[in-house]
């Protein structure tokens, strides 16, 4: 091969793993650094982004020459924020069914639909991402630059696979698959396996171990399966590298003693790396959470017996975990979408969680929770350059970005709404709207 | 005002008269005088308040930040109550002796929020199949049902909303239905009985939906399917209306003229719809798109009914001009959208869109979550306006928590400002209420102490609660 071509190749697949060709090298001055990192807080710090990655961060770092700098005077420099369980790019308007990716009707032992999907904890949500999706620029405007891009529940105990994507929204960002299979247990997931909340929970260890006694077996030397076999070979395939692992089990459970039974399955499958999401009633059992070292997503949100499995809701859930040592991640639901990140964690914090534990649950925590802190989740150097200048206290409702960089690229702060906003913020236009563009 | 009207169809101490001595001048048959059977009227209100404030006594909180729901901040402010009433607000105003004296330093006291969009006690937690009373989803047109005969007052979402500064809300009935039912405005006050929560004098208001989803209900129900099918649905039950108040006019005018006219058969559904045309009850029109939104506006001029606001009502930046010359109100969220192709244009400055223009701006909730911080969407719309010029402090931004869903109500003349006069329905929060930390830690309705952050004596708990795990957890 051609020397030249091969020096070109290998800078071509440097600048690809960076991230992008246009990232540019820039320097944030005189903020309030929030590093979430060891460094703490950093107040009149620099952030050097070099190379689409965090060059230095400190009180003391030189700027080199010819790189823009962004005065951050006055305003709160921190980590761009993840959220922990959302279906950002795999839908576009939830009530259009011909828009909506996240969900698989699958050909469960209790279904017997000739139109569903063979499969359900096959079932992979990276496939689906659009990095176009309207609610992608929306969000990331926002400040929340990184999600996890989770199933919802169709006809099955197992959602499928959850994935990682950054919200850059270039078409080649395409997420992490992987990452962790969701699975439904309590209430909801009873309704998908005979109607008691026992059925799903029998089902899942069944799942499991038919999983475990697969990869024994090896998945090769077909035929590998019992008769018996609940689980089809294709989602028992996929549930081995959650008995093994490595794939992280994100299991949807809301009452405390669902909570419990779930933490008992490690007892069973000791290699499992158990997330719970939901986890309403999470702080009534949260020494047992902690003595077991397992994490829980919740939106901070919900204080409202909504259901029957939830009763025990309150503002104070993620406060009295953390106050237990259980890592807490944060997501936001409900129309408003992932923009009620930083509300639903200042809210959090109203209600007794510490500031920087609530900014952890939006942004280092994930990262540690579904293995990325190495890449992202802290302004540190060496980690890809997800940050984020706010007018203010971006937990406060009246903040906002000023400036959003996702892995080192900057982000227009605009979208489909700011281009709605503008078009219609004089009523009295020369021309007709649609030439107000 | 005719809602006051309080006649009953029993009431048959109007006793028949006769009138035989005017009969034979009028040539009608001289041996045979008219008897009237008792004269019938309906019974507007058959359901009433029994709502009574609790006892309180004078209170004057000093030394606050007080927001007076209608545009005025005073710093160092204090704000009196008696009587259930508020007979004092200013900056200079002389205690009596012995009052309870509120140390409102550092404190906000604003108007308690008012909600002109719930539907706590109707789709009460939990989420129960039993308990789902909130769309008479079995006709297009149901305007003879009433959301208060479906909402359960042990709703423990109404105590979340109290802590959320919320001392009023309308419930209303979903939006499955093209005209789906009356709605009632109550006070959040804890009571066994929806009546004894009811907003005294309130109107009821009549809930209409607009766009996606009556076409989806009863799209494969018999309809309509189609916006024209909405639009003609719309149309056909207010002609319907109209000849049934034609008919109830003929039989009062002719009842009047010493006739004997056979009573027309009450009809609730017309009821409702009468009630409407003689504006003695508020439309309030679930409605997101603009265009729509115009066509509503027309169906109401041409039946001479008015619109009182748009709920949900995404697109109203779009046509705030045409809402301020007609006098809607746009009640908006702050930031929800996109879940349905009605709800995709949303943006964040609605609100702030539709005030800049003069018309009336609410923000609401229609949840269970956001009712207990209406003020955080009200401050993110003002934030996201400021970005792009329109500048609208906290003390005008208030209208849309307070005063305007009051006047959407027909309730202004009653609460939703610290003016004297009015309701003592006032909330005092711990800093400014725009801000994400700050807590309501005292919330009055008619001048009593209904809830305090530091007093669990004082927080409420619904029977439903009891004995529950959530028990008590109302911080």
């Amino acid at each position: 091969m051609n020397k030249f071509i091969t020096v070109a190749l290998s800078a071509f697949v440097a600048f690809t793993q960076v991230g992008f060709a246009w990232a540019e090298n820039v320097a944030i001055v005189g903020g309030r650094v929030v590093t979430m990192g060891e460094a703490g807080v950093i107040e009149n710090g620099t952030v050097i982004i070099e190379r689409g990655r965090i060059a230095a961060v400190g009180a003391d770092v030189t700027v080199p020459e010819g790189y823009r700098i962004i005065d951050a005077t006055g305003k709160y420099v921190t980590p761009g924020l993840m959220n922990s369980a959302t279906t950002i790019g795999l839908e576009e308007v939830s009530l259009e069914g011909s828009t909506v990716d996240h969900t698989i009707n699958s050909g469960s032992p209790f279904s017997n639909n000739s139109q569903d999907a063979p499969f359900d904890a096959a079932f992979d949500v990276s496939y689906a991402y659009n990095p176009n999706a309207t609610l992608v620029a929306v969000t990331r405007m926002e400040g929340v630059t990184r999600a996890m891009i989770v199933p919802n529940f169709g006809a099955s105990i197992f959602g499928g696979n959850a994935a990682l994507v950054d919200l850059s929204g270039n078409i080649d960002s395409l997420p992490v698959a992987g990452v962790a299979m969701t699975v439904g247990l309590g209430s909801s997931g009873g309704s998908h396996a005979g109607g008691s909340r026992a059925g799903a929970m029998s089902y899942l260890i069944r799942a499991l171990a038919e999983a475990e006694s697969l990869s024994r077996r090896g998945v090769r030397s077909l035929p590998t399966r019992e008769r018996d076999s609940v689980v089809s070979q294709i989602d028992a395939e996929a549930l081995i590298p959650v008995v093994k692992g490595e794939r992280r089990l994100l299991a949807v459970v809301s009452r405390a003693s669902d909570i419990v039974q779930t933490l008992r399955l490690l007892d069973r499958f000791s290699n499992i790396k158990l997330v719970i999401y939901g986890a309403e009633e999470g702080w009534m059992v949260a020494n047992k959470l902690a003595a077991k070292n397992v994490p829980v997503i919740i939106d901070p949100q919900s204080n409202l017996p909504s259901t029957f499995d939830s009763l025990a809701s309150t503002y104070h859930n993620a406060s009295r975990l953390v106050r237990s040592g259980v890592k807490v991640a944060f997501v936001a639901n409900g129309a408003g979408g992932p923009r009620l990140l930083p509300q639903s964690a200042g809210i959090a914090v109203a209600h007794g969680m510490a500031w920087g534990d609530a900014m952890a649950a939006i942004t280092i925590n994930p990262a540690e929770i579904f293995g990325i802190n190495s890449r992202y989740g802290s302004l540190e150097r060496g980690k890809e350059a997800d940050v984020v200048v706010w007018d203010g206290d971006p937990l406060e409702v009246m903040s906002a970005p000023t400036a959003v960089f996702i892995k080192g690229q900057s982000i227009e702060l605009t979208s489909r709404q700011t281009e709605l906003r503008d078009r219609y913020l004089d009523l009295n236009p020369d021309m007709p709207f649609a030439y107000v563009k | 005002m005719n809602i006051l009207r309080r006649h009953v169809y029993s009431a048959v101490s109007i006793a028949a008269i006769t009138v035989g001595a005017f009969a034979s001048s009028h040539g009608v048959a001289e041996d045979e005088p008219i008897v009237q059977r008792p004269y019938v009227e309906i019974n507007q209100n058959p359901y009433p308040s029994t709502y009574a404030p609790l006892a309180s006594h004078m209170v004057a909180i000093v030394n606050a930040t007080v927001l007076d729901g209608v545009g005025a901040k005073i710093e160092g402010g204090i704000v009196v109550m008696d009587g259930g009433d508020i007979v004092a607000v200013g900056s200079d105003i002389e205690l009596p002796e012995g009052i309870e004296i509120v140390d409102g330093t550092g404190k906000w006291v604003t108007p308690g929020i008012i909600d002109v969009h719930s539907h706590l006690g109707v789709y009460a937690s939990p989420g129960t199949r039993a308990a789902s009373d909130g769309n008479e989803a079995t006709s297009p047109v149901t305007a003879e049902v009433w959301a208060e005969h479906s909402v359960w007052p042990q709703d423990p979402g109404f105590h979340r909303a109290l802590a959320g500064g919320v001392t009023s809300m309308q419930i209303l009935p979903g939006s499955a239905n093209l005209i789906g039912g009356r709605g009632v405005t109550l006070k959040n006050v804890s009571s066994r009985t929806m009546q004894g929560m009811k907003f005294p004098d309130a109107p009821h208001g009549l809930k209409m939906a607009c766009g996606e989803n009556p076409k989806r209900v009863y799209g494969s129900k018999g309809g309509p399917s189609t916006l024209m099918g909405n639009v003609a649905g719309y149309r056909e039950a207010w002609i319907g209306a109209q000849a049934y108040r034609d008919s109830w006019n003929e039989y009062r005018t002719a009842y009047a003229a010493g006739e004997d006219p056979t009573t027309p058969k009450q009809d609730l559904s017309l009821d409702t719809l009468v009630g409407v045309l003689d504006g003695e009850i508020l439309i309030h029109n679930h409605c997101y798109r603009a265009d729509q939104m115009a066509v509503m506006i027309d169906i109401a001029k041409e039946f001479d009914y008015k619109v009182t606001a748009f709920h949900h009502a995404i697109e109203s930046y779009k046509i705030a001009d045409i809402l301020a010359e007609n006098d809607v109100c746009s009640a908006v969220w702050a930031d929800w959208g996109g879940f349905k192709m009605e709800a995709y244009d949303t943006i964040r400055e609605n609100a702030a869109f539709v005030h800049k223009a003069g018309a009336c701006a609410i923000i609401h909730s229609d949840s269970a979550n956001d009712i207990q911080h209406l003020q955080h969407e009200a401050a993110k719309t003002t934030a996201d306006a400021a970005r792009v010029g329109i500048n609208i402090p906290i003390e005008e931004a208030w209208l849309w928590l307070s005063h305007n869903p009051a006047k959407a109500l027909g309730v202004d003349g009653q609460t939703g400002s610290l003016e004297v006069g009015k309701d003592a329905d006032v909330v005092v929060w711990d800093g400014n209420p725009f801000s994400v930390y700050t807590k309501a830690i005292k919330v009055y309705v008619d001048g009593a102490l209904m809830f305090d952050l530091n007093n669990d004596q004082l927080q409420p708990v619904s029977d439903f609660r009891l004995g529950q795990p959530g028990q008590g957890d109302v911080k």
